[in-house]
């Protein structure tokens, strides 16, 4: 298992059958203080993970079409756990309620929505 | 699980019995931006791709299962037409099936 960031979704209308209306997540694998480490892969979701989440990804065959009970799922990666809190050395060096931005907004894309106390309704 | 683009088709009639009639693609695994990433090679397609499309492909013994004879000696499928990716809302590719 490694540590992830879900970074986004990706929408497969045409695929193998097994996938219909299964969540599949981008997902950014981590080392263990949060830095890149290896290409995205693309994951299905069990948990209600959502992109900005920290996750636990599984990634291996056999668990996967176990976790999702099908015997002959090409499944691979899974989406096992949200983390909550990760420490390392004894330091804390990931925590969900204080999780940062993945990487700044791309200059083209719109002004981020202010917080909910800032809106005006 | 990985992103890809199909870049190209293989043919080859002589194949292992359990192979016929399963399309063989050239593809390119790509990263997070979209951008080429890896060396490319050759999957098996359980989909109708084709050269351009952005497809999502599986990667070790769970490609085999893609087939229709389960028990074929591949190591990379296509899983799925990739028709929307978003990153951070972002939308890092789209195409129009």
């Amino acid at each position: 298992m490694f540590l992830a960031d879900v970074v986004g979704t990706v929408v497969t209308p045409i695929a193998v059958p097994f996938l219909a209306g299964r969540v599949q997540l981008l997902v950014r694998p981590l080392g263990p203080r949060g830095n890149a480490d290896g290409r995205v892969r693309v994951a299905l979701d069990l948990v209600g993970a959502g992109p900005g989440d920290r996750v636990l990804v599984m990634d291996e065959g056999n668990s996967g079409r176990q976790l999702c009970d099908v015997s002959d799922a090409p499944v691979k990666t899974v989406i096992v756990a949200i983390v909550d809190s990760l420490d390392l050395d004894g330091k804390v060096v990931y925590e969900h309620t204080r999780r940062p931005l993945l990487s700044p907004l791309p200059a083209s894309a719109p002004a981020p929505l202010p917080a909910a106390r800032e809106r005006k309704s | 699980m990985h992103l890809g683009r199909v870049i190209g088709r293989l043919v080859a009639t002589h194949k292992t019995p359990g192979l016929s009639g399963v399309p063989l693609q050239i593809i390119q695994p790509l990263d997070e931006n979209g951008a080429p990433s890896g060396a490319t090679l050759v999957a098996t397609s359980a989909i109708s791709s084709g050269p351009g499309d952005v497809i999502t492909w599986i990667d070790g013994r769970e490609a085999a299962l893609t087939c229709p004879v389960a028990f074929v000696p591949i190591d990379a499928a296509i899983l799925g037409f990739a028709e929307q990716i978003a990153r951070l809302g972002e939308t890092i590719a789209r195409q129009e099936s």
